[in-house]
């Protein structure tokens, strides 16, 4: 059953054509890689996918939703509910302890919970680290905290942009064996990536060049 | 977490940023609490010396010195003796259109070994006066008997106590609620008493004879003019008739008086919006400035799930709460500011000068507060409003 589902999709910037109609269906809890070169348009579909940007033509179907035609605030409300996000820079707010950056996705979504939260911390190994701010974190356990972030509203789709671009190969193994973990328990993962290591994790990798897909292989 | 600790948390754990905003909106209460309380205290003042003076004319001897002399001994407490048959209080009452007259009589006190402070004191008719004795009453409940002696609230005698005027000894019997004025330093006593301290004043070498020879002598006739007639024009027959006598109008006295503190009025008030403008300009540049370091922060809120309205209602629940604390700080600062100092401004000023009653400061200070809090919110909807319409997706690359 298809979760995602892009129709001949385009983004153009003035004359640049960042995505050229480009197609693609990924299936509920199917773990897909999407890889290219930079300038290829990985961005530019991680935004799309990830409700931050709509595509100048084509369609984007999100669980049935065509997301593409969505205001601003149901772009959020969809954000919110279905798409926990991940970024290579970590990106914490950095005033607030590990437990209280997942209590604030929580938050935002329902009703924070701190046991919850703390449970969420346990799953990435960082339970001790839960009052610890972000300055005191390492890359790695910042990175684990997001994913703790990303997990703790339970959503349909991971979207996780170079998740492990910053992160040294033990880390780079406990972010790709969570990854395993929540792909195991039916999470739709979409992860973009240079690495052929993270890559090779997923079930499915497409490749992108200058906005096209130029390869789509199991 | 609940609605509203995201934004005290980060107010919390920024110590510096919120310091200096707080810092920034304190100042900003400081002037206008400050302003407010000399502008208003300085208002009463010249209220408490309206009804304290009482009167629609003064008549004085035309040798004394100058109504600005005159007005300084009410105002700043200057000491000062003239004199003049006190036959003027019954003559006055002869000319239409005057209701009542009550006398006084001055004397200034000697800084030396006779007297235990250089005051003014002043002799009132308890009979007739209606201009001190109104006053008196509130905290005297008996007569104001001889050698008795009512002081005003600045000289520092307690009720009970003695305190020697030429060398005779008067008792502190109450003591006057504040004016804000020279008032305040004066003592009260009875013309029995006046008397004896003139007498004694006498013999101490100090003259009051006035050039008649007569020692019956009055410094000033207080008059009340009956209803219907137009003070001017008694005040003119009060001159025709009466020889070696100005008659002065209380109302020509408060309006050098009240014209002065309309000056000081618009300049505080000047200040006090310029103040508030630069500050509100600056406020806005920092908020504008802080949104943007935070540009990254407030992105990364949006991706999890913030719209963009709840961003714009965090920055300004961040804004309101800077304001509210420097609202407090300013207030607080000002307050131990004016009532500390309010002798010294008072004298500097050169005008009536009263705090204004409890319940007005307390409202004048909650005014304050509510209005730092609100005009730090205001400085900061600009940036909020940005804030709301930013794109997450955008401000995350520009904040990387």
């Amino acid at each position: 059953m298809s979760l995602l589902e892009l129709k001949n999709i385009s983004k153009i910037y003035g004359d640049l054509k960042a995505l050229d109609n480009v197609s693609l269906h990924v299936d509920q809890g199917e773990w897909v890689a999407i890889m290219g070169p930079s300038g290829s348009g990985k961005s530019t579909m991680m935004n799309i996918i990830g409700c931050m940007d709509k595509p100048t033509k084509g369609e984007v179907l999100l669980d049935g939703v065509d997301i593409s035609k969505e205001s601003s605030k149901a772009l959020t409300d969809i954000r919110r509910d279905k798409i926990g996000l991940i970024f290579q820079q970590f990106h914490m707010v950095n005033y607030l302890t590990a437990v209280e950056n997942v209590m604030v996705s929580q938050y935002y979504h329902s009703m924070p919970d701190e046991k919850e939260a703390l449970e969420a911390l346990e799953r990435v190994g960082l339970r001790e680290r839960a009052r610890h701010l972000p300055s005191q974190l390492s890359g790695g356990e910042q990175q684990r905290v997001c994913v703790a972030r990303a997990l703790i509203n339970h959503p349909e789709l991971i979207l996780a942009d170079e998740p492990t671009g910053n992160l040294d190969e033990a880390n780079e193994n406990i972010v790709l064996d969570l990854f395993a973990q929540l792909h195991k328990e039916g999470t739709t993962l979409i992860v973009v990536t240079h690495d052929p290591e993270v890559a090779d994790a997923a079930q499915r990798t497409i490749v992108l060049e200058h906005g096209r897909i130029a390869d789509n292989r199991q | 977490m609940k609605n509203a600790p995201l934004p005290l948390k980060n107010l919390i754990r920024k110590p510096g940023r919120t310091t200096a905003l707080v810092l920034l909106t304190a100042f900003l209460a400081l002037a206008v609490f400050g302003g407010s309380v000399i502008i208003l205290s300085l208002r009463t003042g010249l209220r408490s010396l309206e009804a304290r003076l009482g009167a629609d004319i003064i008549l004085v001897p035309s040798e004394a010195q100058s109504k600005i002399s005159f007005q300084n001994m009410f105002l700043q407490g200057t000491t000062g003796a003239f004199y003049m048959d006190a036959a003027v209080t019954d003559k006055a009452m002869g000319v239409p259109g005057v209701e009542k007259t009550a006398p006084q009589t001055f004397l200034a006190s000697l800084k030396a070994d006779c007297c235990s402070v250089k005051i003014q004191v002043i002799g009132i008719d308890p009979e007739k006066d209606f201009t001190v004795q109104p006053w008196i009453a509130r905290s005297l409940t008996g007569e104001l008997g001889d050698m008795d002696v009512v002081t005003g609230c600045r000289v520092e005698a307690g009720i009970g106590e003695i305190i020697r005027i030429y060398d005779q000894r008067c008792k502190v019997v109450a003591r006057l609620e504040p004016t804000g004025t020279g008032l305040d330093t004066a003592v009260y006593c009875n013309m029995g008493t006046m008397n004896t301290l003139l007498a004694a004043a006498e013999a101490k070498g100090v003259s009051h004879k006035i050039s008649s020879g007569d020692d019956s002598v009055v410094s000033a006739v207080y008059v009340k003019v009956k209803d219907g007639y137009d003070i001017d024009t008694v005040n003119s027959a009060l001159t025709g008739k009466l020889r070696k006598v100005t008659a002065v109008r209380t109302r020509s006295m408060i309006t050098g008086v009240s014209d002065s503190l309309a000056g000081i009025s618009r300049t505080v008030t000047t200040m006090v919006i310029v103040i508030w403008a630069l500050a509100l300009i600056i406020l806005m540049l920092a908020y504008i400035l802080i949104v943007r370091e935070r540009s990254r922060e407030f992105a990364v809120l949006r991706l999890i799930g913030a719209s963009g309205n709840m961003l714009g209602r965090m920055a300004l629940t961040e804004s309101a709460v800077c304001g509210l604390a420097g609202g407090l700080v300013g207030t607080g600062l000002a307050a131990i500011g004016v009532f500390s100092f309010s002798a010294l401004i008072e004298s500097s000023l050169g005008l009536p000068y009263l705090l204004p009653d409890p319940g007005t400061l307390l409202l004048l200070a909650a005014g304050t507060v509510i209005l730092s809090a609100a005009v730090s919110a205001l400085a900061s909807a600009f940036a909020a409003w940005r804030l709301s319409r930013v794109n997450p997706g955008t401000a995350l690359r520009e904040g990387n």
